[in-house]
């Protein structure tokens, strides 16, 4: 086709031949009219840049400084004559959660018609439920169902999760269970902290899940693990579940920072999941050796006593825990949960 | 009308090919297969089954593409290529706006042979047993484009909205090379495919043969060239339509008002150039310097006899001579695994392994009970794995070892400053607990003594699996770190006695 080849160099010559075409002759010397509007110009330009300059000027880098939002007390008054702590036993978890609620006024004694009410169970890890690593997700459904049906608002169910938060949120089963039961679950992610003033004898700030900032009401669901450094982690240690940023640090002082968690946080209701307990290789397990079945559901407003009698089921005696011992110190409690008024079920 | 079939055609393979990416995480993998794209690729199966002297299962999807091709010619670039889509558009913006210039843009250039002999050293490397394909093969390009670059960049912007923050070591590299790709649309449309792809020059081998091929019917034209001005494939429709270039977008064949050109079944075969233009002793030459490239670069270190102690792999992959054999780069496990522990390497395994997976548990951490990996890698390079199989069964079964745990006892808490933490022995996952505590006491500069709990590692347990050294909170250089050492993939790596044959 050497036709057609010849037909295209002679109609498209090479561009490069084509890029210097001749300028328009200029006037040698510009009009007044556009050296005036030069120069304005080019002054409008170098007030501006000026300008901006002074209003970005900063000594430190920093913007204003704000003061920090400290958390609510999230607390309900004190009934007289009421049952303090309730302990449910029975094959059926959700069960338990009922009778050991009722047992201590209710749901509505907690939580009011319009209440926006966050729900921390234990997520932390990619375990089933049967590996008891995390908190039973039959009993997290039973919790929100509760709180909904006293009219709560709305229903938070989080937790910041130590393994990937997806699949702890999936294989734990509680992601499922309590958006069937009408909860709307919060992942972890980057977008859902907010920096608040925790005021405590060791840790001064914190980036906590927005819910615990924006919540009415604040029902733990902790369950009963045994822990290497702090020797177990039931209610009180459970919030560390509600940090983000570097809270690895925390176990240099693990029994006061904790105290300080709790200190920080006033639940309004705490239920110790004790369906299954870990005894060994917590808090993470993964070996069913490691898991004892135990049927049980506990309630209080009283954190301390809860890991108090948490401890019992582990083996321990609560005076060998830390935070046990600081949290009675710090008045968060009473390790002597058997001096509260105390109703025990089934079993 | 064909060309709106095609369009669709387009739309729907990048659709389904951007969704098969988008699915590759936990949330959403469900049991799709996500690395189709890779399977049908016949180089893929061409290299590996090359250099491992096996087709693994899934590359049989490969078959179908071959025999299509052996009948319609090489329409995968322009009907279902997701690269061959990018570069369509991009080309479209690149292309210059005259008819005439066009047809010169697209007039077939010397440097079209390029891609032949791409081919040509990628199967010498692969014949001696190196896969090196995935890093020009335009499917793997474009997984590890949107993987590793693309995807984690909109994320992040997102604020990790979608599988979270990701970062890749040297991500931006991958993005330079990605992109850099795309951007030779604008020297001139389809520079990509026409001169550097090697599953082009591949599939445009195969056309030769084709039974269905676009053909000119000379009576009919009147050479006015404008079948040239969109010809993807710079295949000359205005002369002697070029088989092995012709991408069958039917470009020409729509813009023809007299019906000169067509898409035939048998036409004669004198109507078609079937010559690659790459001359016998090119193509000797170009494969047998892919064949002498393998033990040239295997002279150097990386591999043997030292290995790198930071060429951590995924869990279920091959030995590595078969790993390197069998990975193609694709980064489809950097993009599934959860925690981002999955990273490209660089020198880290040699040059070969230029590219390939490592694990880097400052980055992430191998998640205990998940096996991703292993179900989207499209050639088997990571084995399949059962929860069970990885986790193992002490003391009956042994886990899976990527490596072992060790500790620097100048850097870790307890052990150089006296101080709780165990925060490594809180994550550990696995039951018993590899890393396990002793408790110590300690006496502080001003002569006070207390206790601490001091870990230790107990190697018959330790998986490797990074969650100590990702979590301990000495923020740089951890106080605990994992090595290849144990790695269960080869006894080569065993360290005791007792740990495999020697």
């Amino acid at each position: 086709m050497s036709d057609g080849e010849k037909k295209l160099t002679d109609l498209v010559p090479g561009s490069r031949l084509r890029s210097g075409g001749k300028a328009a002759a200029a006037p040698e010397v510009d009009t007044d009219r556009r050296v005036v509007l030069r120069v304005g110009v080019t002054a409008a330009l170098a007030c501006g840049t000026v300008g901006l300059g002074f209003a970005l000027r900063s000594r430190d880098g920093h913007g204003k400084s704000k003061t920090l939002p400290k958390l609510k007390d999230h607390r309900v008054d004190k009934v007289a004559g009421a049952t303090e702590m309730a302990i449910a036993r029975g094959a059926d978890a959700a069960a338990n959660v009922r009778r050991a609620v009722a047992a201590v006024g209710g749901m509505e004694r907690f939580v009011k018609k319009g209440d926006r009410v966050v729900i921390k169970p234990n997520i932390g890890w990619n375990r089933l439920p049967e590996q008891a690593a995390n908190s039973n997700p039959d009993v997290v459904a039973e919790v929100v169902k509760l709180v909904a049906a006293a009219g709560a608002s709305k229903i938070w169910v989080t937790d910041v999760s130590v393994n990937t938060a997806e699949q702890c949120f999936a294989r734990s089963g509680i992601e499922k269970a309590a958006k069937a039961a009408g909860a709307t679950v919060v992942h972890p992610d980057a977008t859902a902290f907010r920096e608040v003033d925790v005021s405590g004898k060791l840790l001064h700030t914190a980036d906590v899940l927005f819910p615990f900032v924006e919540a009415d009401k604040v029902i733990n669901v902790p369950v009963v693990k045994q822990h290497g450094l702090s020797g177990a982690t039931m209610a009180m240690k459970n919030w560390y579940g509600v940090l983000g940023g570097q809270r690895v640090k925390l176990h240099q002082n693990i029994h006061l920072s904790i105290v300080d968690l709790a200190a920080m946080i006033k639940p309004t209701l705490t239920i110790m999941d004790a369906t299954r307990i870990l005894l060994a290789n917590g808090p993470t397990g993964g070996s069913l050796a490691d898991v004892k079945q135990m049927d049980t559901v506990a309630v209080s407003t009283d954190e301390v006593a809860l890991d108090a009698f948490g401890a019992g089921l582990l083996g321990l005696s609560p005076t060998d825990v830390g935070f046990i011992v600081e949290g009675m110190k710090a008045g968060l409690g009473t390790m002597n949960w058997r001096a509260l008024k105390t109703e025990e079920m089934g079993g | 009308m064909f060309l709106w079939l095609r369009r669709a055609y387009q739309l729907v393979f990048f659709a389904f090919f951007v969704f098969l990416v988008f699915s590759a995480t936990s949330l959403f993998i469900r049991g799709y297969d996500v690395p189709w794209f890779l399977e049908i690729d016949p180089l893929v199966a061409l290299t590996t089954s090359l250099a491992t002297h096996a087709l693994h299962h899934t590359l049989l999807w490969s078959l179908p593409l071959i025999v299509l091709t052996l009948v319609f010619g090489r329409f995968f670039c322009s009907w279902m290529c997701p690269m061959g889509v990018l570069h369509h558009v991009l080309g479209f913006l690149g292309r210059k706006r005259k008819v005439l210039q066009r047809v010169e843009q697209n007039a077939p250039r010397s440097s079209h042979k390029i891609k032949y002999a791409i081919l040509a050293v990628m199967l010498g490397l692969a014949a001696a047993g190196s896969t090196q394909i995935g890093l020009l093969d335009p499917i793997a390009s474009t997984w590890r484009g949107l993987s590793t670059s693309v995807i984690p960049a909109a994320s992040n912007t997102a604020h990790g909205m979608y599988q979270g923050e990701r970062h890749f070591q040297w991500g931006t590299l991958i993005t330079l090379v990605f992109f850099g790709a795309l951007a030779l649309n604008f020297v001139y449309p389809r520079f990509y495919c026409r001169v550097l792809c090697p599953l082009g020059a591949f599939l445009g081998l195969l056309s030769k043969f084709s039974l269905f091929r676009i053909s000119k019917d000379p009576s009919k034209c009147n050479e006015c060239d404008v079948c040239g001005a969109d010809c993807q494939g710079a295949a000359d429709p205005q002369g002697t339509v070029r088989a092995t270039e012709c991408m069958v977008c039917l470009n020409c064949t729509s813009g023809c008002k007299r019906n000169g050109l067509a898409y035939r079944f048998l036409p004669s075969l004198k109507l078609s150039r079937r010559e690659t233009d790459l001359s016998r002793r090119k193509w000797i030459t170009a494969g047998v310097a892919g064949v002498a490239a393998v033990p040239l670069m295997r002279a150097s270190d990386g591999v043997d006899p030292r290995p790198n102690p930071a060429r951590i792999r995924p869990p279920g992959a091959r030995d590595e001579p078969e790993f390197l054999a069998k990975c193609l780069k694709c980064d489809a496990c950097m993009k599934v695994c959860p925690t981002n522990a999955l990273q490209p390497a660089l020198y880290e395994a040699g040059f070969e392994g230029f590219w390939t997976p490592i694990l880097i548990p400052r980055m992430g951490y191998c998640e205990h009970s998940c096996v991703l990996c292993g179900q989207v890698c499209p050639t088997g390079a990571i084995a399949k794995l059962t929860v069970a199989d990885k986790v193992g069964d002490m003391p009956n079964r042994p886990p899976v070892r990527i490596g072992s745990a060790f500790f620097d006892k100048g850097r870790c808490l307890p052990w150089g400053y006296g101080t709780d933490c165990i925060v490594c022995e809180e994550v550990c996952p696995t039951s018993p607990k590899a890393i396990h505590f002793k408790v110590e006491t300690v006496t502080a500069r001003d002569g006070t003594q207390k206790t601490i709990k001091v870990p230790h590692v107990d190697l018959d347990h330790c998986t490797g699996c990074g969650t100590c050294e990702n979590r301990c909170p000495v923020v740089d250089r951890a106080g605990v770190r994992v090595s290849v050492a144990n790695e269960s993939r080869t006894p080569k790596s065993s360290m005791s006695l007792t740990g495999g044959k020697i």
